[in-house]
């Protein structure tokens, strides 16, 4: 049938995602780890790591909702009415934190505590929401007549709490090692401090969430825990061991970029996890990329821009990102 | 709240949130072309004026265009928040001009944007000014694409309905609807006009308290030039756009209009004032000049076009609203039309920078582009209704399933928030002007290569609590 067009347009989202949880994850982690670092100047530094690029990073949420838009409009629709409460709070929190980066400076100085409490609190509330967004799509929808209809409230569970708080530690860590990478000093050394036990955090949350996950989703469970399955998908576990091991390896040394490319990495890890529980639905639990897909026309003619512009995209994201690259000096970078 | 129902809400809601983001967008495409025009000047001609200027007025486009993202955000997802109906049914068509609106135009945006704002003394003067192009690119990429969808919605074709759904047929015809060129060129030029009015009475304010200097004259002398040859242009595009509406959407014309039938034999009033009351079918207290509607509207005299009489009662459009929004956009065009010629006249007689009253006029006219647009847009939006895609989808079937309980606590939480997030903004915004251009120290001329410690400002960071107060 030639090409399977909601097939590619699952890995160009999945993609989109995945760079969005990488990149808007360490900006948002370093407005995690704001209340943990009282000297000013060192979170002068901290926001000037990413005042140059965290639009771009967050424009990769935007992708994801215009692609799900242009490929899967009743995934979409469903999945963003479903969870309307927790997007608007994320929403909420991602205004609070995205005009605190221009604010904090613009401010005269008896307002700036309010805008750093505001960049952190909103980095918090954006990143649980995110969080809970996760674990009420694997919880999944009842959809009823192409709408859905269940109450405001039901993407609160104990196992959708748990992911928030899962993400949070997942964001902290990804900001604090990309601060070791970009910093130098006290700062840095701190964030090295932080790094260990923020890793062992995280190797937990990880490990309750996939004991979790099987538990309350039987079809989860077959997916895994299934001749030849279990042979395919056991290098993801493994693999997010070996990471961990290396990781609080690294640690001990003088690293600088190691951290954050290991963090990224667990990240990936975890969230390829993900995807293999899920596979192939869009709207958990039934409704898969092909029945969710909009028309063929739809999806043709966004990928021939899709394919052509994301190369370039990539970069100039990453010529931006060779500008400013090195480490971060106190006291440089905004105006 | 208030006895509104769900529906109401969500109209409530997304005309709040999206009347919010329209002011950013307009301040952000205007600044941005206002950015190149003045780097490049400093280029070419070395003139310090133009760099103090840019410096200047970017620190302002900085915080506006995070305010623009971040509103932004919200739009994009409240169509699946709030219309997951309309989403499925015509996401194949709004989904995809959507994408490549992120794609062509907002990755553009952002991928510069830090260079532009930050790496002054970080690439070379050809890179940087390259930089500042592309953002002010992709702003107006982004104009095309949104408005190609609103049109699209205004105007639809190029598209079947299969299995209850919207499949596209032929791309360019969706893209290029009949009402697309008007819109673009119409909302265009109102970003140009409003950032124009909005730099002009910056200036305005300088001279008037004194601060005489290069940079607020350039800035006033700037503006004034694009306010005197963009209006009558605006209002010339504002005329087509109408015409055309008449072709497409004709009750919406007639409901500006406050036009309800035709009597036999008489040309169409003028009207200028007037109140249209929608239970008793009648403009109210209408102050008219005869003829003159059927002159502007069909260009002949004694034409006629259909009343709102003859549209079913349930497709008429509120007519109160949009009978006075309209008023309200094309007596500021109007307006601002004056402000250029007397900007015109002054500047022949040796006094643009001097007299009291015509700088007070362009103080005074700093918001109305902006006004007109909002204007604009609750006539178009409004008028469209009871629609969401004109003759396709009804605005109530396009709405989501949430109570009245959960949309009100959003909409509350959407108000309270924007109103101290975006008021704040603007306050730092206005706080900024009003501290007015400084002198730019340009470590790139004093051969210093890395990274100074404040690389693109000499002026301390944060806003003097008593602005104004300088002698120069
Ligand atoms: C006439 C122009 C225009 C109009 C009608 C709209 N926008 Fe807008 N929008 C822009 C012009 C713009 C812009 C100039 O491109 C902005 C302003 C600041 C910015 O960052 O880009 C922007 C920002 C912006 C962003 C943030 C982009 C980023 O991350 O960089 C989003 C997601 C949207 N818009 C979405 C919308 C939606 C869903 C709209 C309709 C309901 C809408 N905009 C109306
Ligand atoms: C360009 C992209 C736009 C799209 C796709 C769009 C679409 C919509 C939709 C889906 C609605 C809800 C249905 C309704 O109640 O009408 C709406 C309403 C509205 N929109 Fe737009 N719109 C766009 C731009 C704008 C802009 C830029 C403004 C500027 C202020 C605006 C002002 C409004 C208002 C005031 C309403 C509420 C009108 C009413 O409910 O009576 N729209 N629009
Ligand atoms: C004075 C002469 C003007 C005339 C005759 C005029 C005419 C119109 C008409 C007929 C519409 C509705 C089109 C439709 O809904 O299909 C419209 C919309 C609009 N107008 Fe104007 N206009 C004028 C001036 C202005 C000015 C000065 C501004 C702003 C600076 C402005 C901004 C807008 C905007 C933003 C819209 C909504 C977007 C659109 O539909 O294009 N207009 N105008």
């Amino acid at each position: 049938m030639g090409i399977d067009l909601p097939l590619i347009w699952a890995i160009i989202i999945g993609f989109g995602l995945m760079m969005y949880v990488i990149m808007d994850g360490f900006d948002l982690g370093i407005g995690i780890i704001f209340p943990f670092v009282r000297d000013r100047t060192d979170r002068d530094t901290m926001v000037n790591t990413v005042a140059p690029v965290w639009d771009g990073n967050e424009t990769w949420l935007v992708l994801g909702g215009a692609g799900l838009l242009a490929a899967f409009p009743l995934a979409y629709s469903i999945v963003l009415s479903a969870l309307y409460l927790p997007l608007v709070t994320m929403l909420a929190g991602l205004i609070w934190r995205g005009v605190a980066f221009e604010f904090r400076f613009k401010s005269d100085e008896s307002h700036k505590p309010f805008w750093d409490k505001a960049f952190a609190w909103g980095s918090y509330i954006a990143t649980f929401s995110q969080g809970m967004i996760i674990g009420s799509f694997i919880n999944g929808f009842t959809v009823v007549n192409g709408g859905y209809h269940e109450g405001a409230l039901a993407w609160i569970t104990p196992f959708s709490i748990f992911t928030g708080a899962a993400l949070v530690v997942a964001y902290a860590l990804l900001g604090c090692t990309w601060l070791i990478m970009k910093t130098e000093g006290p700062l840095q050394q701190q964030m090295r401090a932080f790094a260990w036990p923020g890793t062992l955090a995280l190797l937990v949350m990880i490990g309750i969430v996939s004991i979790w996950t099987p538990l309350i989703h039987p079809s989860v469970a077959a997916r895994w825990f299934s001749m030849p399955n279990m042979l395919y998908f056991a290098p993801v576990p493994v693999l997010v061991l070996a990471v961990t091991y290396l990781m609080l390896r690294v640690l001990r040394g003088e690293p600088h970029a190691s951290p954050f490319l290991l963090t990224l990495l667990l990240l990936f890890l975890g969230y390829s996890g993900l995807a293999i529980s899920l596979w192939p639905n869009i709207i958990p639990p039934s409704i898969s990329i092909w029945d969710a897909a909009g028309p063929p026309q739809s999806l043709g003619f966004t990928l021939v821009g899709a394919l052509f512009i994301i190369p370039f995209i990539l970069a100039y994201t990453a010529w931006s990102y060779y500008v400013f690259r090195g480490k971060v000096k106190a006291g440089e970078g905004y105006h | 709240m208030f006895g509104l129902t769900a529906l109401e809400l969500a109209r409530i809601q997304f005309g709040f949130t999206i009347s919010f983001h329209i002011i950013f967008p307009a301040i952000t495409i205007g600044l941005a072309s206002y950015l190149v025009v003045l780097e490049g000047l400093w280029l070419w001609k070395r003139e310090s004026v133009y760099r103090d200027l840019y410096h200047f007025w970017s620190k302002v486009f900085a915080i506006n265009f995070a305010m623009g993202v971040v509103s932004g955000l919200v739009m994009a997802y409240q169509f699946g928040t709030n219309w997951s109906y309309f989403s499925s049914f015509a996401g194949g068509i709004t989904g995809p001009l959507l994408a490549y609106e992120v794609l062509t135009a907002f990755f553009l945006e952002a991928g510069f944007l830090g260079v532009m704002l930050f790496g002054w003394n970080k690439v070379g003067p050809g890179l940087h000014w390259f930089s500042t192009i592309m953002v002010a690119g992709g702003t107006l990429i982004s104009t095309f694409w949104i408005l190609a969808s609103n049109s699209w919605m205004q105007t639809p074709q190029g598209f079947e309905i299969i299995d209850g759904r919207v499949v596209p047929v032929d791309w360019l015809k969706v893209i290029f609807n009949p009402s697309f060129p008007y819109r673009l060129a119409h909302m265009t030029v109102a970003a140009y006009l409003a950032t124009a009015l909005f730099v002009g009475a910056s200036g305005a304010w300088h001279l008037l308290r004194g601060h005489n200097t290069q940079a607020t004259r350039t800035m006033l002398s700037m503006a004034m030039w694009m306010v005197a040859i963009v209006a009558p242009i605006q209002i010339a595009i504002g005329d087509a756009h109408g015409l055309n509406t008449l072709k497409h959407q004709p009750a919406k014309i007639a409901a500006l209009e406050g036009h309800w039938e035709n009597k036999p034999g008489e040309g169409l009033p003028l009207i200028l004032f007037g109140l249209p009351d929608m239970e008793a079918e009648t403009t109210r207290y209408a102050v008219q000049i005869p003829d003159i509607g059927s002159l502007i509207l069909t260009h002949e005299w004694g034409g006629t076009i259909p009343g709102l009489k003859e549209f079913a009662k349930e497709d008429r459009p509120n007519a109160t609203i949009v009978f006075w929004t309209f008023r309200i956009m094309v007596g500021l065009g109007f307006l601002m039309l004056f402000l250029g010629l007397t900007s015109l006249w002054q500047r022949y007689r040796g006094s643009l920078y001097k007299s009291k009253l015509f700088l007070r006029f362009a103080l005074a006219m700093g918001p109305a582009g902006l006004i007109a647009i909002l204007a604009g847009w609750y006539t178009t939006e409004i008028g469209r209704q009871p629609w969401v895609v004109y003759g396709v989808m009804r605005t109530r079937d396009a709405v989501s399933d949430h109570s009245a309980l959960a949309m009100s606590t959003t909409l509350g939480l959407f108000i309270v928030m924007y109103f101290v997030v975006f008021g704040t903004g603007v306050s730092y915004m206005l706080k900024l002007v009003a501290k007015g251009p400084g002198t730019f120290e340009d470590s790139r001329e004093h051969g210093q290569t890395e990274r100074p410690a404040r690389p693109l400002s000499a002026a301390p960071d944060h806003i003097d609590p008593a602005p104004g107060k300088r002698e120069d």
